[in-house]
């Protein structure tokens, strides 16, 4: 019984955690955001933002290539539709093991290094994949066009039961189609369950070696510690994470393309996990939150709709305002979330929970001064 | 014989842009201390000086002949480049020469950039730790490729050599080999030696002057050299714009090879950080040497007969041959020993 | 007096170690003795950093070898030599700053009863409580107890040399090796960080201590080793030392 436990702290943050989660749909709606679609990409890049923590928060090792795994976890996935069967366990569990394996031979040779030395591996890596999946490895991934299910695909295991539907299948579990608001719930299941394993990691005494190395990983190794282990093992259940999400992205939309592997994609779980709050476990999911809301309320946004926003201004200054809000809308998307991550890193690194933090302590609560955002004192257990 | 010097030279202009940039980074980080994730977006930013002094040159008054008539019977219309309006001739000579003129251009323009970036943001992080360097610097390069995005489209836009230098030299015939066997286009070969001069121009300002002895001690030594009451700030802010000076110069003879576009500044630093890793970082010696090696092997392993042999060599040779020296001697060619080790 | 020699638990066999062409140790020779309290001292330049690397496998020597109750450390990564029974306090503390006073001592505990890495994800933390319980018994002992909840980060420096010398005394270590243990301290903090090593002292572990505070020396040292220009000029009591014209001359008057 003990396998399952949870500290008290961790098992409440857990029950009000699973309860906002499957609210969504509810709660989401007068922000405009309670779409079946965005709300799985909400669930899938939190699952994603969870496992990076694990690695950069906890550890300190900074990757830019975690896109790397996402693309391959949704690579194998898509396969695993074509070839075997469309029911989305298997892929999934396929594409974990297939993101660990990819994991354990990038993580094995970076962690050669520390610093900024394995910064770059890891982006030099990640290249790489994505290199390899636009020329050679085309057979496997379909270059551009990006890998999708056709009518004939083999799969194997479902035609063993079923016969041959016309169109295209679609990823079903236990037999109900991946759409929708059930499908929904299905990513928010799962993100339960990959957070409860996040949160066991955290409590864990492994969690402490981790956060021990990214303390002072001298005294680790004169305390009779081989670090490169636990950072391997942290790297990989990171990329896990990674493939895991890159399958459910592949399961509620089956398609898998190389630019998932571009180091953008990088970037943007490192921004994730830094705006909500590096090394705390709700961070990065509300940073993951924030950034797939805003992507999507401003890279819809046009002209017309800036007029409409600031039509309050008189018309000449209205002009000026609305082409230079334009730049950074649409399109421009990109370079407000890279004019975020800038401020974010020079004025709040942190993130969101150091910020609520120092709101928190204006409140009169004496809290330990001092560390950043990560778990400072634990209280007496 | 010839195959092999061919594709020698072949890497020869690949390399002199890895080693600019590598030079760049290795000088920013032996004595500033901070990985400079944006260098790429130098880079690309003095590529698109050349762009931009370009397109000044040549935005195009149109001006209806009164006399000739088009097709379909309207006055036609006469365009022409701003420059020639304003020198004439001499502006046709202007656009044609418009890449290497655009050096006079990217100078000043790159040295503010490197400045301002180095004042505004980078000088705050020099305390804080290297991740945040990263970090910052990362989304610096996001950013700077942003707004170039933003302001020029995101297609590429190529750019024309000078017209006297396009085609081919005929190297094989200068080195006494048949003629006609191994030939190598002009351009590339003024950019490698162009590459080459400045490079010697960097080195020999670091053996030279005073200026070079304190940056060359600063490197060696930064906390001493700040001891001794040098005024090591300024030094910083002038090594940084140096720096940003030698990237951009980089980018934009590069342009006619390579048609700028706005990622053009991320290509090239992943593959220039592995050439740093590789040269050994903190080695000015290394970064070039390694810059030339991995743009020779690369363009050896574009050979047909290779990819035969392995497809895909050429995409991914930098960052095996970077993972094999990681794996074998971790410090890099000519790196000094238990920097950045583990 | 000579004692009937005990057990050797640290021999430093025939070392030399030269960079290129500059000798900064030559024809090292030192044995320490179990349970014995053995000073390194020496003038400042006289090799006692590099000597220590060559003890703790972070060097290797050019020639010669480090002997630990017969296991040859040269070549080993530190946790390696850790595991085999050496730990080590440094010049400047080195603990974990961003955690609590109980778990920079916990982690330690750990590293003794799981070995060199250990996959444990399912427990949690606040069911060990064995080690826990350890770790507040060592933190009485060096009496550390009221600030177990304290972040290490805020301690002073006294108080973040004596856990560290709780972090490296968990571990039950056959030697542990202090590099300058009072080094930048006040006279009341070395008084204090004298009073505990004197406290492990009696209980008979076997130390190392590379040291150049004379007092702190003269008070602890059951056997006193002098370095000077990378050789042992002295080996002694200290008694015998403090008597020894060549460790006079090469102090230049000294501290006392």
């Amino acid at each position: 019984m003990h396998l399952f436990y949870l500290p008290r702290r961790e098992a409440i943050t857990l029950a009000v955690f699973a309860l906002v989660v499957l609210t969504m749909p509810v709660w989401l709606v007068p922000f405009g955001a309670a779409y079946p679609g965005l709300m799985q990409k909400f669930a899938i890049f939190a699952i994603f933002a969870v496992g990076y923590n694990i690695l950069f928060g906890l550890t300190g090792y900074l990757s830019f290539g975690h896109a790397a795994f996402l693309g391959v976890g949704s690579y194998t996935a898509v396969w695993s539709f074509k070839l075997m069967t469309m029911n989305v366990i298997p892929a999934m569990i396929f594409a974990v093991v297939v993101a660990g394996l990819f994991a354990l031979v990038i993580g094995f040779v970076s962690l050669r290094r520390s610093g900024i030395y394995f910064a770059i591996l890891t982006l030099a890596f990640a290249q790489m994949c994505y290199n390899l999946a636009y020329s050679v490895l085309t057979p496997i991934t379909n270059g551009e066009t990006a890998l999708q299910l056709t009518m004939n695909d083999p799969r194997v295991l479902d035609l063993m039961f079923v016969e041959r539907e016309a169109g295209l299948p679609s990823p079903s579990l236990l037999g109900q189609a991946m759409t929708g608001i059930e499908a929904f719930y299905l990513v928010a299941v799962v993100l339960l369950i990959a957070f409860y394993v996040a949160q066991k990691i955290f409590v864990s005494p492994f969690g402490m070696m981790l956060r021990a190395i990214k303390s002072n990983q001298t005294r680790m190794h004169y305390t009779g510690f081989n670090t490169r282990p636990y950072a391997l093992t942290a790297f990989v259940i990171s990329g896990m994470y990674a493939g895991l999400a890159g399958a459910l992205l592949a399961a509620t939309d089956p398609l898998a393309g190389a630019e998932r592997m571009q180091w953008t994609a990088s970037g943007e779980v490192v921004l994730m996990t830094i705006l909500g709050g590096v090394g705390t476990l709700i961070g990065p999911i509300v940073g993951a939150w924030l950034i797939k809301y805003f992507e999507n309320i401003f890279s819809g946004f046009n002209d017309a709709m800036l007029h409409r926003t600031f039509s309050w201004l008189p018309d000449g200054v209205q002009d000026v305002v609305v082409s230079v809000a334009s730049r950074f809308v649409g399109e421009g998307w990109h370079l407000s979330l890279g004019l975020i991550f800038v401020l974010v890193v020079v004025f709040l690194p942190g993130g969101v929970m150091e910020g609520v933090r120092r709101i928190a302590s204006l409140f009169g609560k004496r809290r330990e001064p001092g560390g950043d955002g990560a778990l400072k004192t634990i209280p007496a257990e | 014989m010839e195959a092999i010097l061919a594709q020698l030279l072949n890497g020869l202009d690949k390399g002199g842009a890895y080693a600019l940039i590598a030079l760049g980074l290795t000088l920013v980080f032996g004595t500033l201390g901070v990985v400079n994730f944006a260098h790429g977006a130098l880079f690309m930013l003095g590529a698109f000086c050349a762009v931009a002094f370009r397109q000044f040159i040549t935005y195009e008054t149109i001006t209806l002949d009164p006399e000739k008539l088009s097709p379909w019977g309207t006055p036609l219309e006469i365009k022409t480049p701003m420059a020639q309006v304003w020198f004439g001739d001499f502006g046709a000579v202007l656009v044609n020469w418009s890449v290497p003129i655009s050096i006079l251009l990217a100078i000043p323009v790159m040295l503010v950039i490197g400045i301002a970036m180095e004042r505004g943001i980078i000088k705050h992080f020099y305390k804080r730790p290297h991740m945040e360097q990263i970090l910052v610097t990362f989304g610096l390069a996001i950013v700077l490729q942003e707004v170039v995005k933003a302001v020029f489209g995101a297609n590429p836009i190529p750019q024309p050599m000078p017209a006297e230098l396009r085609g081919s030299a005929d190297v094989g015939a200068m080195l006494g080999l048949a003629p006609g066997m191994v030939t190598y286009p002009i351009w590339r070969l003024v950019y490698f030696l162009f590459s080459a001069t400045i490079l010697a121009g960097v080195f020999a300002f670091l053996r030279f002057t005073t200026f070079g002895m304190v940056v060359r001690a600063g490197m060696a030594d930064r906390e001493t050299v700040g001891l001794l009451g040098i005024n090591i700030d300024r030094r910083f802010t002038a090594m940084f714009g140096l720096a940003a000076v030698v990237a951009g110069l980089a980018g934009v003879m590069y342009t006619p090879l390579v048609p700028p576009n706005y990622h053009l500044g991320m290509d090239f630093l992943v593959l220039s950080f592995v050439v740093v890793v590789v040269g050994g970082m903190g080695s000015l010696p290394g970064a070039v040497a390694a810059g030339f090696l991995l743009g020779i092997l690369q363009s050896f392993a574009s050979m047909n007969e290779v990819k035969s042999i392995i497809p895909g060599i050429d995409q991914i040779i930098i960052y095996l041959v970077a993972v094999v020296i990681l794996l074998l001697r971790p410090r890099g060619l000519l790196g000094r020993r238990g920097v950045m080790e583990t | 007096m000579t004692d009937t020699p005990g057990n050797v638990v640290l021999h430093v066999a025939d070392v030399h170690k030269r960079f290129g062409g500059l000798h900064a140790l030559a024809d090292i020779d030192l044995q320490v003795e179990e349970g014995q309290t053995h000073a390194i001292i020496g003038p400042n330049g006289a090799g006692k950093s590099t000597l220590l690397n060559v003890i703790i496998g972070k060097l290797a020597p050019t020639s010669g070898a480090v002997v630990f109750d017969g296991n040859v450390l040269t070549g080993r990564k530190p946790y390696e030599i850790n595991q085999l029974g050496i730990s080590r306090v440094f010049q400047t503390p080195e603990i974990f700053t961003d955690l609590s006073v109980l778990h920079n001592v916990m982690i330690p505990a750990l590293a003794r009863r799981d070995g060199a890495y250990k996959l444990n994800m399912l427990r949690a933390l606040t069911k060990e409580t064995a080690i826990r319980a350890e770790a507040e018994a060592m933190l009485e002992d060096v009496g550390m107890i009221a600030s177990r909840d304290m972040l290490a980060g805020s301690l002073s420096r006294g108080d973040k040399r004596r856990m560290e010398l709780a972090m490296c005394l968990i571990q039950h270590p056959r030697l542990l090796l202090l590099d300058e243990p009072t080094a930048g301290m006040s006279r009341h903090d070395t008084n204090t960080t004298i009073e505990l090593l004197k406290k492990i002292k009696s209980r008979g572990m076997t130390k190392v201590i590379i040291e150049h505070d004379m007092h702190v020396v003269f008070s602890l040292a059951d056997k006193i080793s002098v370095l000077a220009q990378g050789r042992i000029i002295a080996d002694g009591s200290p008694d015998q030392v403090r008597g020894n014209p060549k460790v006079q001359e090469a102090y230049l008057g000294g501290t006392h």
